[in-house]
């Protein structure tokens, strides 16, 4: 029933989720804005640093809220009909992200500091 | 042969289709955009090995067209059908190469439907960082993947004993 192959693969699947999941958590970085999503177009950028409660609200009326509390992201409120992204745990390092897919919402922890640098070039 | 074939494809639908409906049902613990218990592969892993390829695709896809129109919404469909196509050629694939059992088949199936549904997912939302959920979705899975070809195997090992599809060839 269960060939000696058919171990391998498993093996092999979660050797390469760990190796990626090593990648991810040796590279990660503190961010330090919220980058807001909606449709793939940045909706509104926040500080990381200010504690906040920020509401999106889309075209159709639908709406999530996001809070921002002690440098940590989540979503305290959608009216999606999954609400995976109200359950997603709250997020903090650069690149990690919450979405709520129904919406098409993305909230994304950035580095801003490749704007800053930007600014001083200028 | 053809009414016997025909019975047994209606009972597969019916079932992959409550199936689906159970496991709406019941809550996933990690809030991942994508993972799933697999339970609806469960049957249609019974028709590929039961019943033959094209048949595992066709109820695939009409599983997938009759939950989304009664349960999901014109999103819900578009991931389902991206999980659903990937997992079942992959399936396919596999069991034709003949170097995998059920479990081996069921576990490429389960990791093929969580990254259908994440790529699905990346275009949409136009974000690529999404990629930080693929060591969940693979270990997923694995998981889901080979509990539902542990449980396949038996259910196939049981029907080929009852004779379901007798006269089929294999």
């Amino acid at each position: 029933m269960i060939k000696r192959n058919d171990i391998i693969l498993g093996v092999v699947a979660l050797l390469v989720a760990l190796a990626f999941y090593l990648f991810f958590s040796l590279t990660k970085s503190d961010g330090s804005k919220v980058e807001i999503t909606v449709q793939g177009e940045v909706y509104e950028t926040l500080e990381l640093s200010q504690d906040q409660s920020f509401l999106i609200t889309l075209e159709n009326g639908e709406y999530n809220t996001v809070v921002i509390e002690d440098g940590y992201v989540r979503m305290s409120e959608a009216d999606c009909p999954d609400k995976l992204c109200v359950k997603h745990n709250k997020i903090h390092y650069n690149h990690e992200t919450i979405v709520c897919l129904p919406h098409k919402v993305v909230v994304e922890i950035v580095n801003g500091e490749a704007n800053t640098v930007d600014l001083i070039a200028k | 042969m053809k009414t016997k074939k025909i019975a047994v494809f209606g009972v597969l639908i019916a079932l992959a289709f409550v199936l689906s409906y159970i496991e709406s049902l019941i809550p996933i613990p990690v809030p991942i955009p994508g993972i799933k218990l697999g339970l609806a592969n469960l049957v249609v892993m019974t028709g590929l090995y039961l019943v033959g390829e094209k048949e595992a695709f066709v109820l695939s896809l009409v599983r997938i067209l009759l939950v989304s129109f009664t349960f999901g919404s014109p999103s819900t469909f578009l991931f389902s059908f991206a999980g659903g196509v990937l997992s079942c050629l992959c399936m396919i694939l596999l069991k034709r190469s003949n170097l995998f059992g059920m479990t081996g088949v069921s576990i490429a199936g389960g990791i093929a439907h969580n990254v259908g549904q994440i790529l699905i997912a990346m275009l949409i939302v136009h974000n690529v960082m999404m990629v930080y959920y693929l060591p969940f979705l693979l270990i997923s899975g694995v998981l889901t993947g080979f509990a539902i070809g542990l449980v396949g195997s038996l259910i196939i090992g049981n029907l080929k004993k009852y004779h379901v599809m007798q006269g089929k060839g294999r």
